[in-house]
C-alpha cells in the first residue's frame, strides 16, 4: 500500500512531496483517481436523490465477494467487482419491493448473504494460495496498486456508465422525484432503476478499486450529498459533486504521497484513509450555509422583523373580528 | 464440539444471539438495516486501532461502535439519514485502514473479527458479554414503551411527549453495545444479518408484537447455533454460515407470506 | 349554519381587551381548552403566520380553513408543541403547553404504517394511553375493554386483530383517531383529515368527528382547504389567509367584507346550491399566490402567475 519507489529528502517549504510529478504511478493513479470521481459524482447524485445510500454501500461490499472470488480463480479484481456487482443487483431487483423500508431490508439480506461468500472465498483464498494480504487489499485498496494496463477497462466502463446515465436522465429524474407521476407520464420506472441498479453496480466497482471496496461509498455519495446541500439545481449539483470528487481525490493522491515522508519516515498512510476522510470533511462543511441561515431566521424572528400588515383602515367591526 | 474449550463459544453466542434477536427487532421495526450494519464496522476499526495501541480489542470495539453511534445519531439530525451513515461508516472503515497499514497485525487476526472466530472465546470474555448483555436487556426493557412507539408512528410521538431524539441516541448506544459483545463470535461484517434476518422472518409468522420479539430470539438461538455446529464441522468461517441462514430465514418467511398471503 | 351571533360575543367573558391587542396576557376564561394568542412564525426568511389567535372551548368542533401554504400545518405544529413560535403563546387547559401537557391527541394528515411491521390494531391504540412512558405495561383486563371499547366507538372494532398496515387508509385513521382519543385528551387535532378520502368516507369521517367532540365534550379541531365538507358541523371557523387569521362562528367570518379584509382585497362570498364560495374578482390584486385555491388548488397555489391572480381582465377566480 506504500507509494512508488524513492525519492529525494523532503524540503519543508514544498507541499508536493519531489518526485510526485515524475512518477507513474502517481500518473496511473490521478488518471484512474480523476476519471473514476468524475462518474461517481454524476451517479452518487442520482443515488442520494433515490435514497439509495445503503445500496450502494451494499454493492461496495459485495465487491469484496467479488473480488476475493476473481482472486480465487486468479482474475483481476476489477472484473470480480463488476460480475459480483451486477449479479447482486439482479438479486436485489429479483427481492427487493419498491417500498422504501422493504428495500432497504432486502438489501441487507443480500448483502448478509454476499458478505458470508466472501469471508468463504477469503478462507479458501488464504488455505490455497498461503497469502493472507488478499483481504486487506481488496477490502480496502489502493489506487496506487493498480496497474496501469487497467487504464483502458477503466476509461470503458466510465464511458458506458456517463452514457448511460445520459441516456437515462430524463426518465431518471422524473422517477427519483415522483414514481407515480413517471409512470403516470409513461416512464417504465420498474425498468429505469433497473438499469440504474446496473450503472450503480459499474460506478461501484470503479470506485472499489480505487479506494477498496469497503470504503467506495464514500465518493459514491459523500461529494454528491455536499452538492445536493449547496444547491437546487440537479445539473449544478451533478457539477459541483463531480468536482469536489476529483478534488478531493486529487488531494488524497498528493498527501498519501506525500506522507511518506511523515515521520516516522517511509511508512506511507493508505491514501483511501484520505480521500474518506476529505469527503466526509466536505459533507461537513456543505452543512455550515444552512446552519448559518437558520441562526440568522431566529435572530430575525426574535428582532421582529414583521411585514407590515396587508390592508391598512376597514371598519373597526371588521378589524375586531381580525387578529 | 461439545468439548470443554468449545463451551464458553457456545455461551457467548447464545446471549449474543439473545441481544441480537432483541434489538434486531427494533432495528427491523424502524428500518435500520443500514445503521445495524454501519456500527459494527466501524466498531472494526476500533479493534484494529485497538491492537494498535496494544489496548484490548474489546475497548476499541466499544469505543469505536459507541463514536460511530453518536456520530451517526447527532449528524443524522440534520442530514440525510442515509448518506450519514454510509458517510460515517466509511469514515470509521478508513480509520481502520489507516491503522491496519500501521500495524504489522497478524492478518488472520483481522480476518477473525470480520467474519468471526469460533475458537476464539475464552473464559476471561465471559464476563464481560454477561455484563454487556444485562445492560443491553435491561436498557431496552426500559425504553421499549417510547421506542415502540417512535419507531411506528414518530409524529404522532413527539406530539405526545416522547423525545424522539434521545430515544433515537439511546437505541443507537443499545446497537453499539450489543455489537461490542456479538462481533468477536460472529465477526463484524456478519453480526448485522443476525440482527436483521431472524426479526424479518418472526415478523412474517405472526401479527402480535410480543410473539414476534419472541421468535425473533429463538430464531436467532437456532441461526447461531447451526452456524457454530457447521463451522466447527466444515472449518469454514462462521460468518459465511451465519450470513447464508439469515437470508434463509429471510427468504422462508417471504415463502410463508406468499403461501397464506401474509397472516392479516 | 349556525344562527349568527354577534361579533362581541366570539370571544368569551374578559374580551373587550384581549380584542384589540394581539397578543393576550390574560389565561383565557377557564372553559378554554385551547388559547392561542398572538402566535407568529418566522421561519426561512417568510413571515408564515402574523398574530394569530383563537380560542376553542370543550365540545365545540373548530375548522382551521385554508389553502395549502396558508400556515394551517405550521399553527397545528406550534399547537402541538413541535414548532416554537417567534412570538405568541399556546395555553391548553388555561396552561402554557409543555411537554408534560399532554392533553391533546393528534392525528397527522401523512402516516407511513409499514405493512410488514407486527402490530395489530389494539396494539397501536394501546400505545395512545401511555406510550410515551419508560418500561413496558403489563396486560390488564381494563386496558383490553379501554382499547376495545375505543376501537368500538370508532366503528373500527372489527379491525382490532388485524395488522395495521395492512388496514386501509380511512380504516388507519379511525384507528388513529382511536389512538387519539383512548388517553383523553382534551383537544383532539386532525391534520387534513379529508385530504385523501372520497366524498361518503368523509362525510362518514366528519360525521364521527362531529360526534366525539359532542358526546365526549373534546375539543376538536380540524384543517382542511376545503371548508363545505365541515359546514354542517362546524361550531366555529378559524380562517386563515396571508398569515392572519379570522374566527368566530362560521356565519360572522365567511362575509365578504370580513375575508376581503383579511386577503388585502376584495372578494365576493357566494352561496350556491347551500354551499359557499370565495371567490376573487375584478381588480388585479398583486397579491400572494399562496391563497388561490379551488378546486384543483395544487396546480394554482404558490403560482404568482396563476391563472386570474393578476389579470387585470375581469375572470373570476374561485378560491374556495
Amino acid at each position: 500500500m506504500s507509494a512508488a519507489a524513492g525519492f529525494a529528502p523532503l524540503a519543508p517549504a514544498s507541499l508536493i512531496a519531489p518526485g510526485f510529478f515524475s512518477s507513474d504511478a502517481v500518473y496511473t493513479a490521478l488518471i484512474i483517481g480523476v476519471l473514476v470521481a468524475i462518474v461517481a459524482g454524476v451517479v452518487g447524485t442520482f443515488t442520494v436523490l433515490r435514497g439509495q445510500s445503503f445500496a450502494g454501500h451494499a454493492f461496495g461490499d459485495l465487491g469484496s465477494t467479488g473480488g476475493s472470488g476473481a482472486y480465487l480463480v486468479g482474475v483481476g479484481p476489477l472484473w470480480g467487482f463488476v460480475v459480483a456487482g451486477i449479479a447482486a443487483a439482479a438479486a436485489m431487483e429479483a427481492i427487493g419491493v419498491q417500498r422504501a423500508r422493504g428495500r432497504d431490508l432486502a438489501t441487507g439480506i443480500v448483502l448478509g448473504a454476499g458478505l458470508g461468500l466472501a469471508a468463504l472465498f477469503l478462507y479458501l483464498d488464504t488455505t490455497a494460495t498461503s497469502t493472507s494480504g488478499a483481504a486487506v487489499t481488496i477490502l480496502f485498496g489502493s489506487i496506487f496498486a493498480v496497474p496501469a494496463s487497467t487504464v483502458p477497462v477503466v476509461v470503458l466502463l466510465a464511458v458506458i456508465s456517463l452514457a448511460l446515465t445520459a441516456l437515462l436522465y430524463r426518465p431518471l429524474m422524473l422517477s427519483s422525484a415522483s414514481p407515480e407521476l413517471a409512470a403516470a407520464r409513461g416512464v417504465p420506472v420498474r425498468t429505469v432503476g433497473a438499469l440504474f441498479l446496473v450503472v450503480l453496480a459499474l460506478t461501484v466497482a470503479l470506485t472499489a478499486i480505487t479506494i477498496g471496496s469497503i470504503l467506495s461509498t464514500a465518493l459514491l455519495i459523500g461529494p454528491a450529498a455536499a452538492a445536493l446541500r449547496l444547491t437546487r439545481s440537479p445539473r449544478a449539483a451533478l457539477a459541483s459533486s463531480a468536482a469536489i470528487g476529483v478534488g478531493t481525490v486529487v488531494i488524497g493522491i498528493v498527501l498519501a504521497y506525500d506522507s511518506n515522508t511523515w515521520p516516522p519516515a517511509g511508512h506511507a498512510w493508505p491514501v483511501s484513509f484520505f480521500i474518506v476522510t476529505l469527503v466526509l470533511i466536505a459533507y461537513l462543511a456543505s452543512g455550515v450555509p444552512a446552519h448559518l441561515r437558520r441562526r440568522r431566521d431566529s435572530r430575525e424572528a426574535r428582532g421582529g422583523a414583521e411585514v407590515p400588515s396587508v390592508g391598512g383602515e376597514t371598519a373597526s367591526a371588521v378589524s375586531t373580528v381580525v387578529r | 464440539m461439545f468439548q470443554s474449550f468449545m463451551v464458553n463459544t457456545w455461551i457467548v453466542a447464545s446471549i449474543a444471539a439473545v441481544i441480537a434477536g432483541i434489538v434486531g427487532f427494533f432495528v427491523v421495526l424502524r428500518g435500520s438495516s443500514f445503521v445495524a450494519h454501519a456500527i459494527p464496522n466501524g466498531a472494526f476499526a476500533g479493534a484494529a486501532g485497538a491492537s494498535l495501541i496494544g489496548a484490548s480489542t474489546l475497548l476499541g470495539l466499544g469505543v469505536f461502535a459507541v463514536l460511530g453511534a453518536l456520530g451517526i445519531g447527532t449528524l443524522g439530525r440534520r442530514g440525510r439519514h442515509d448518506v450519514v451513515t454510509g458517510l460515517v461508516l466509511a469514515f470509521m472503515l478508513g480509520l481502520g485502514a489507516l491503522f491496519l497499514s500501521r500495524t504489522v497485525e497478524y492478518a488472520p487476526a483481522i480476518y477473525s473479527l470480520l467474519f468471526g472466530e469460533v475458537l476464539g472465546i475464552s473464559h476471561a470474555d465471559l464476563v464481560p458479554t454477561i455484563v454487556l448483555g444485562a445492560v443491553c436487556a435491561i436498557g431496552l426493557a426500559v425504553l421499549y414503551r417510547p421506542l415502540t412507539f417512535s419507531s411506528v408512528v414518530e409524529e404522532i410521538a413527539a406530539a405526545r411527549g416522547v423525545r424522539t431524539f434521545v430515544v433515537e441516541l439511546a437505541f443507537l448506544l443499545l446497537v453499539a453495545l450489543a455489537t461490542t459483545m456479538t462481533v468477536p463470535v460472529v465477526g463484524a461484517l456478519l453480526i448485522f444479518s443476525l440482527m436483521i434476518g431472524a426479526p424479518a422472518a418472526a415478523r412474517a409468522l405472526t401479527n402480535r408484537i410480543t410473539v414476534a420479539l419472541t421468535l425473533s430470539v429463538v430464531f436467532a438461538l437456532l441461526s447461531v447455533w447451526a452456524a457454530i455446529a457447521l463451522s466447527y464441522e466444515t472449518n469454514y468461517p462462521i460468518g459465511f454460515f451465519v450470513g447464508t441462514i439469515s437470508a434463509g430465514c429471510f427468504l422462508l418467511g417471504r415463502l410463508w407470506s406468499r403461501i397464506r398471503g401474509g397472516v392479516a | 349554519m349556525k344562527a349568527p351571533e354577534t361579533v362581541m360575543m366570539s370571544a368569551p367573558a374578559p374580551a373587550p381587551a384581549d380584542k384589540a391587542d394581539g397578543a393576550g396576557t390574560g389565561a383565557g376564561a377557564p372553559t378554554d381548552v385551547l388559547s392561542v394568542q398572538g402566535v407568529s412564525v418566522h421561519l426561512g426568511g417568510r413571515q408564515i403566520l402574523r398574530d394569530v389567535g383563537f380560542r376553542i372551548k370543550a365540545g365545540e368542533l373548530t375548522g382551521l380553513i385554508g389553502s395549502n401554504g396558508a400556515g394551517k400545518t405550521t399553527l397545528m405544529r406550534v399547537i402541538l408543541g413541535l414548532q416554537a413560535p417567534s412570538q405568541g403563546e399556546v395555553l391548553i387547559g388555561g396552561e402554557l403547553r409543555s411537554r408534560r401537557a399532554m392533553k391533546i391527541g393528534y392525528v397527522p394528515q401523512k402516516f407511513m404504517l409499514d405493512p410488514d411491521a407486527p402490530l395489530r390494531a389494539r396494539d397501536l391504540v394501546a400505545l395512545g394511553i401511555d406510550g410515551q412512558r419508560l418500561g413496558f405495561a403489563l396486560p390488564s383486563r381494563r386496558r383490553t375493554e379501554l382499547v376495545e371499547s375505543m376501537l368500538a366507538a370508532v366503528g373500527a372494532g372489527h379491525l382490532a386483530n388485524k395488522r395495521v398496515g395492512r388496514l386501509s387508509g380511512g380504516e388507519q385513521q379511525r384507528v388513529l383517531i382511536a389512538h387519539a382519543l383512548v388517553s383523553r385528551p382534551q383537544l383532539l387535532a386532525l391534520d387534513e383529515p379529508l385530504a385523501n378520502l372520497d366524498l361518503p368516507s368523509g362525510h362518514e369521517v366528519v360525521a364521527l368527528l362531529a360526534r366525539i367532540a359532542h358526546e365526549q365534550r373534546v375539543a376538536v379541531l380540524i384543517s382542511a382547504h376545503e371548508m363545505n365538507p365541515l359546514l354542517p358541523v362546524m361550531d366555529r371557523i378559524v380562517y386563515l389567509a396571508g398569515g392572519r387569521a379570522a374566527s368566530g362562528p362560521t356565519g360572522e367570518i365567511v362575509r365578504a367584507d370580513v375575508l376581503s379584509h383579511l386577503y388585502g382585497h376584495h372578494v365576493d362570498v357566494l352561496h350556491v346550491h347551500g354551499r359557499v364560495l370565495v371567490v376573487a374578482g375584478g381588480e388585479s390584486s398583486g397579491g400572494h399566490g399562496e391563497w388561490a385555491v379551488g378546486a384543483d388548488e395544487a396546480l394554482t397555489a404558490s403560482e404568482p402567475d396563476a391563472d386570474g391572480a393578476e389579470s387585470g381582465d375581469g375572470s373570476v377566480e374561485v378560491i374556495s
